[in-house]
């Protein structure tokens, strides 16, 4: 059997009272492109950012190909085996997060040269080569101020790649977009799923789930309530509270 | 009245070796408050309870006392104690002192401006903490804080005049010999008032400048 390349087990996360996730069990391929729905709040935000670690499981285990991501190491051990763990997953975050005060191709380039170790000519070959496919190769040396929404999300999309990620996390890239930004980052995000890298796609957009992963999870109130094929999971769903988000979304 | 600024230029020499002293003093200084100001600030949003209350005492001390007072203190009061500190040394690290703790309230604040989605970008792409605050956070709250930390390099020069008072030869000093020869005490404060100016308008083409390089970023 193939070893996941993301797999939850029992993963809890509890903020002070509020229990976020209740118990998620999931497993993604390699290759395979994964949506995650569901109403806001009902934890898919959290699920993803625990992947990464950016928020601390309370209990569960995160394995990334092979390996426990929150093992159980104290300290300055934990930091070291926790920031080389995220080097292999890269996040998109909704509100980007670009650096200001660096030039786009900075932006791309500081991850590969301080953490890979890759010299300058060798991160901005790398650099440009993103730039061009996320179409901004004339954006190289703009500062992030400059970019409208659709690009400086297209910068971010770049910047994680440049890190040649095993697994691209998507935090609701295109919620924080003008509608008419949204196509330009949807079309960058179908061309990476036609390269079968893995991806998590927490989304708002029923209609893109639908068209660009292969399976997808409703989740609601910290638990998985159903998962599928997005075809399969759209059109005929089981559980009734699959039934009335979907009625809410898919309307629209 | 009859005002004779033939008087100064025999002094040219002293006046312009008490400048040097003086913007010496000032980048010194400066640097000193700016690099113990982001120490400071980073301690009091980072350090551990026992470090902070450790910290706030002497940061009470230099904002509640005067710097002359602190200079004197340190320099003569020490030394009455058996510890005789160099005057420069004395002058320089105190008046860095005294600024790093204005400096330090600006940069506490313009870290804690520094967007928390800053932060995690740069631990989401695999930097640790310390890499993320050197690399992504302190320069971001470091231009923010540009022109506040400027104002306070411009009040340190003026301040730097007060080293005079435990026998560092800066300008003032240098000008108050030259009236004690000359008598003429207009012409000479005039003067030093004039370069004083001088070194104040190229620190703030100077601040200027880097402060127009950082607009591109906003």
């Amino acid at each position: 059997m193939m070893t996941p390349m993301v797999e939850l087990k029992g993963l809890r996360k509890v903020f002070g009272r509020l229990e976020v996730l209740r118990g998620i069990d999931m497993s993604v391929d390699k290759g395979q492109i994964l949506s995650l729905i569901g109403p806001s709040g009902s934890g898919k935000s959290t699920l993803l950012r625990s992947v990464n670690l950016l928020e601390t499981p309370t209990g569960g285990e995160v394995w990334l190909d092979g390996t426990r991501v929150n093992a159980d190491l104290k300290g300055l051990a934990y930091e070291r085996h926790v920031n080389g763990l995220r080097r292999e997953m890269q996040m998109v975050f909704q509100q980007f997060n670009l650096f200001p005060h660096l030039t786009v191709m900075q932006n791309l380039t500081i991850g590969p040269m301080k953490l890979l170790g890759l010299s300058k000519a060798e991160a901005e070959a790398r650099g440009e080569e993103l730039l061009c496919k996320v179409g901004l190769a004339e954006k190289a040396l703009a500062y992030p101020a400059r970019l409208s929404g659709g690009q400086k999300q297209r910068v971010a999309i770049a910047r994680a790649l440049a890190m040649r990620p095993k697994v691209m996390l998507f935090d609701e890239v295109t919620s924080a977009l003008d509608p008419e930004l949204v196509d330009e980052v949807n079309a960058v995000m179908k061309d990476l799923a036609a390269e079968h890298i893995t991806m998590l796609i927490v989304t708002h957009e029923m209609r893109f789930a639908a068209e660009v992963t292969d399976w997808a999870v409703f989740m609601d109130e910290g638990m998985v309530v159903e998962e599928g094929p997005p075809d399969r999971l759209f059109s005929d769903p089981e559980h009734p509270r699959t039934r009335s988000f979907l009625r809410k979304h898919l309307g629209a | 009245m009859n005002l004779d600024f033939s008087v100064v230029p025999p002094f040219a020499g002293a006046l312009a070796i008490g400048a040097l002293w003086t913007i010496l003093i000032t980048a010194l200084a400066g640097a000193i408050s700016l690099i113990v100001g982001i120490g400071l600030a980073l301690a009091r949003i980072y350090a551990p309870g026992w470090i902070r209350a450790l910290l706030a005492v002497p940061v009470f001390i230099i904002l509640g006392t005067p710097l002359l007072l602190q200079l004197f203190l340190v320099y003569y009061g020490l030394s009455q104690l058996g510890l005789r500190l160099p005057a420069f040394f004395t002058g320089v690290v105190g008046l860095g002192l005294h600024y790093a703790v204005y400096n330090a309230d600006i940069l506490r604040a313009a870290i804690l401006s520094v967007e928390q989605g800053q932060y995690e970008a740069g631990r989401a792409l695999g930097f640790g903490r310390g890499a993320t605050l050197r690399h992504f956070v302190l320069p971001q709250a470091l231009y923010r804080a540009l022109p506040q930390i400027g104002n306070n390099i411009l009040v340190l020069l003026k301040d730097s005049v007060l080293v005079s008072a435990i026998g560092i030869m800066e300008l003032v000093l240098s000008a108050q010999l030259a009236i004690s020869r000359t008598f003429r005490p207009f012409e000479f404060y005039i003067s030093v008032a004039a370069i004083f100016y001088l070194i104040n308008l190229a620190l703030e083409w100077a601040l200027a400048r880097i402060t127009r390089r950082t607009e591109a970023m906003r």
